[in-house]
């Protein structure tokens, strides 16, 4: 009887095990080291692209900034920015900088976000904590200016729905100060944190060479040392106007990845204050008549990297096409080159290191053969952070404390 | 190269395509026939040094179009090449897959839902259709409802 070898496959998913969106990896190990992976998607499939067919250009707004929660604001306006490409509509002065202010805020939230869970998911849960605690005033802002905490409906084809009020301005700029100087603090205590450095370093590289071939794009890519960014490649919005830095790393590990995220929060911070110091006057929208037949691409970059859309207009009320692809759909099969060679433990962290946003894509667990769970995500969730303790013990290190400020 | 050598270097494929559009300075349209879809594909990659952003599938009445797009980020230039497949019946492709592992997703993808058979792609597996969704039906054809 022919005995055939069976190989263990971990499969991560189908709830992530740092976000909860739906996803599954399949991941073949050899002991404990991965060795390849499979990924199945569409559990979140919800078919926008087939629906935009059948909205009006003015709808369509509203349903894909609801791709993703918390790249709400880019979707719709790289769609829209393709729309006005097509009609030559060029919105008023003051709405590209309004448009820079709602991003840049998504941007700091988004990110602050991503440390909180990624300090969580190694057992440091004061990261965790303070990190979310101290988003809450963007989001507060985010609120007193859109409505809404996300998704804020703000963008349309010609401008902007809300205002940013010149009197909210000196608000804004206070809150930004305070935000400023927890992030300051967080970023100290993470980056000068000797069990981090290493837990992180080294874990989960992405090289150059990968980062080409996947295509990747945001901090994904500049981890790597590659130096895109949207904002400063292909302006739009107010961006050219302004004076900030794209943030680059070379090692393309984990530790880079947050060193990314984590200075460009400063950066967004500094672009927020220049657009609300230089905040025009006049309208905030512009009319818009019909789009004429054409086709155009629009693009802008959310937290994690492009967000590319195309529109093909043929004069009617409907798009004929739109595309949407976030960046989530390039970074997350990068995973593939940065998790085969990894420890288990680390599997989950390099994954988290992507930002992955299953909903913008569309969308892990250690299964064996039978497709029996042999380590779920509550365990490979433990062997991480374990894998942290332990080399918080080997390192004599002390708890990380924060002060309270 | 800036976008003066850009334009320049992409005329070195002007035999192979059917038409060169820029409606912007950063923004080119190239099309071909599908037939010539790899080796534009190959240049504009590996040769110009393009980075790869996505595929998207147009079901336009008399034909297919697949676009494929690029941006060469220096000068934040857009190059789109738009490879028509005339042949409704039995509409195909040559994949990039195996040029640019980017693309495997999104080729995938193009076949769940425009019914495109992608050739010699390394895993033309399911991605975005559940698995028991009907064999035949392509939901972004315009014949779909």
């Amino acid at each position: 009887m022919k005995k055939t070898v069976k190989k263990p496959v971990l499969a991560v998913g189908p709830f992530h095990p740092l976000q909860e969106e739906m996803e599954f990896f399949q991941l073949t190990i050899d002991g404990e080291i991965v060795t390849d992976i499979d990924v199945r998607l569409s559990y979140n499939h919800r078919g926008i692209e087939k629906i935009s067919e059948s909205l009006q250009f003015d709808q369509i707004p509203f349903l894909i900034s609801r791709i993703c929660g918390i790249c709400s604001a880019t979707h719709p306006l790289a769609y829209v920015q393709a729309v006005e490409d097509i009609a030559g509509i060029k919105p008023p002065e003051r709405a590209l900088y309004v448009r820079t202010i709602i991003n840049e805020l998504e941007r700091i939230h988004s990110h602050l976000l991503w440390v909180g869970l990624a300090g969580h998911f190694i057992g440091y849960d004061t990261v965790f904590m303070w990190a979310w605690k101290y988003r809450e005033p963007v989001l507060d802002l985010l609120e007193e200016i859109t409505g809404n905490r996300n998704n804020y409906g703000n963008v349309k084809v010609g401008g902007c729905r809300e205002d940013v009020p010149n009197e909210l301005v000196p608000k804004i700029l206070k809150e930004l100060d305070n935000i400023e100087k927890k992030t300051e603090m967080l970023t100290k205590a993470v980056l000068d944190d000797p069990v981090l450095h290493a837990r992180l370093k080294g874990v989960g590289v992405l090289t150059r060479e990968a980062a080409v071939d996947y295509a990747v794009t945001g901090p994904t890519a500049r981890g790597s040392g590659i130096g895109i960014d949207v904002r400063r490649d292909d302006p739009y919005a107010a961006y050219g106007d302004l004076d900030w830095n794209v943030i680059t790393q070379t090692e393309g590990d984990v530790f880079a990845k947050a060193v990314v995220r984590l200075l460009e929060t400063f950066e967004s911070i500094k672009i927020v204050r220049q657009a609300l110091n230089r905040l025009p006057d006049g309208p905030v929208t512009t009319e818009v008549k019909e789009i004429p037949p054409g086709e155009a691409v629009g693009r802008a970059e959310a937290p994690r990297g492009e967000t590319f859309h195309y529109v093909r207009s043929d004069g009617g009320n409907r798009p004929v096409r739109h595309k949407a692809r976030a960046p989530s759909y390039v970074n997350v099969p990068s995973f593939r080159a940065s998790c085969i060679g990894q420890h288990i433990a680390d599997v989950t962290i390099t994954l988290a290191a992507v930002d992955p946003c299953y909903s913008c894509t569309e969308r892990l667990a250690v299964v064996d053969q039978h497709k029996n769970v042999i380590h779920d995500y509550d365990t490979l969730l433990r062997l991480s952070r374990e894998k942290t303790a332990r080399i918080s013990k080997e390192m004599g290190a002390p708890e990380l404390k924060m002060e309270d400020l | 190269m800036n976008q003066e050598e850009l334009n320049n270097k992409l005329s070195e494929i002007k035999d192979k395509l059917i038409a060169v559009e820029q409606p912007a300075e950063s923004r080119i349209y190239l099309s071909c026939e599908a037939e010539n879809s790899y080796e534009i594909n190959k240049f504009l990659f590996e040769d110009v040094g393009c980075r790869f952003v996505t595929v998207t599938g147009i079901d336009s009445d008399d034909c297919f179009e697949i676009l494929y797009h690029y941006s060469y980020d220096e000068t934040g230039c857009v190059i789109t090449l738009k490879a028509f497949i005339r042949d409704r019946e039995k509409p195909a492709i040559e994949s990039i897959t195996p040029l640019l592992p980017a693309a495997e997703w999104i080729e995938r993808e193009i076949h769940d839902i425009l019914g495109i058979d992608i050739k010699n792609h390394p895993n033309l597996k399911r991605l975005i259709l559940a698995d028991d969704w009907p064999e035949g039906v392509y939901p972004l054809r315009k014949d779909s409802p």
